[in-house]
């Protein structure tokens, strides 16, 4: 079951990632950028908290937190940029 | 049996993200991708961290995983209504879209 859930829960992230990064790549603005990047650091946020769940251990949940808070500063700090860049 | 709820838990917000993913390359403009990532990507990280709460069961990490839950709920409404405020702003609505534009001056 371990190694079944592990596949399953690879392939599904991956594939959000790699969607993920595709619109990062084609834009076309910095908002579309701004959502790939916020999407991007969610992926890996619940790859992290579900490799910890797989194997069973606690030790990457503080990085979870960190995750969390900056995918919220980061696409704060770009969606400010980007308004003030175009008055 | 909690073990196979968490392990359902997990495939079921990995399944979300993946809707997300789909929906930010596939969805045609700004709006509607901030759409799809913010409503099925909340969801689906918020099942993940039940899946990891259910399979891990020892208090401290419950504690640990139920700030990051609270972070997720503050913090991703917030990004993506400042999102969809500058795309409005600076015209990149398609508004052939739109069904009503509410925030138009029409009087």
């Amino acid at each position: 079951m371990k190694v079944a859930l592990a596949t399953v829960l690879t392939v599904l992230l991956s594939v959000t990632a790699l969607l993920a990064l595709a619109r990062m790549y084609r834009g076309p603005s910095l908002l579309d950028r701004v959502i790939a990047a916020d999407v991007l650091l969610n992926t890996m946020a619940g790859a992290v908290g579900a490799e910890a769940a797989v194997n069973r251990h606690a030790t990457t949940l503080p990085v979870l937190v960190v995750l969390s808070l900056l995918g919220f500063v980061g696409a704060v700090a770009l969606v400010r940029f980007a308004v003030r860049e175009e008055p | 049996m909690a073990d196979w709820l968490g392990a359902g838990c997990l495939v079921a917000g990995a399944l979300l993200s993946l809707a997300a993913g789909i929906g930010v390359l596939r969805f045609p403009d700004v709006l509607d991708r901030m759409h799809a990532a913010t409503k099925p990507q909340v969801l689906g990280v918020l099942l993940l961290l039940a899946g990891v709460a259910l399979r891990l069961r020892t208090p401290d990490d419950i504690g640990m995983i139920v700030l990051v839950a609270v972070f997720q709920l503050a913090t991703a409404p917030v990004a993506a209504q400042m999102v969809g405020r500058a795309a409005y702003r600076s015209g990149r609505v398609d508004r052939s879209l739109l069904d009503t534009d509410e925030l138009a001056d029409e009087g």
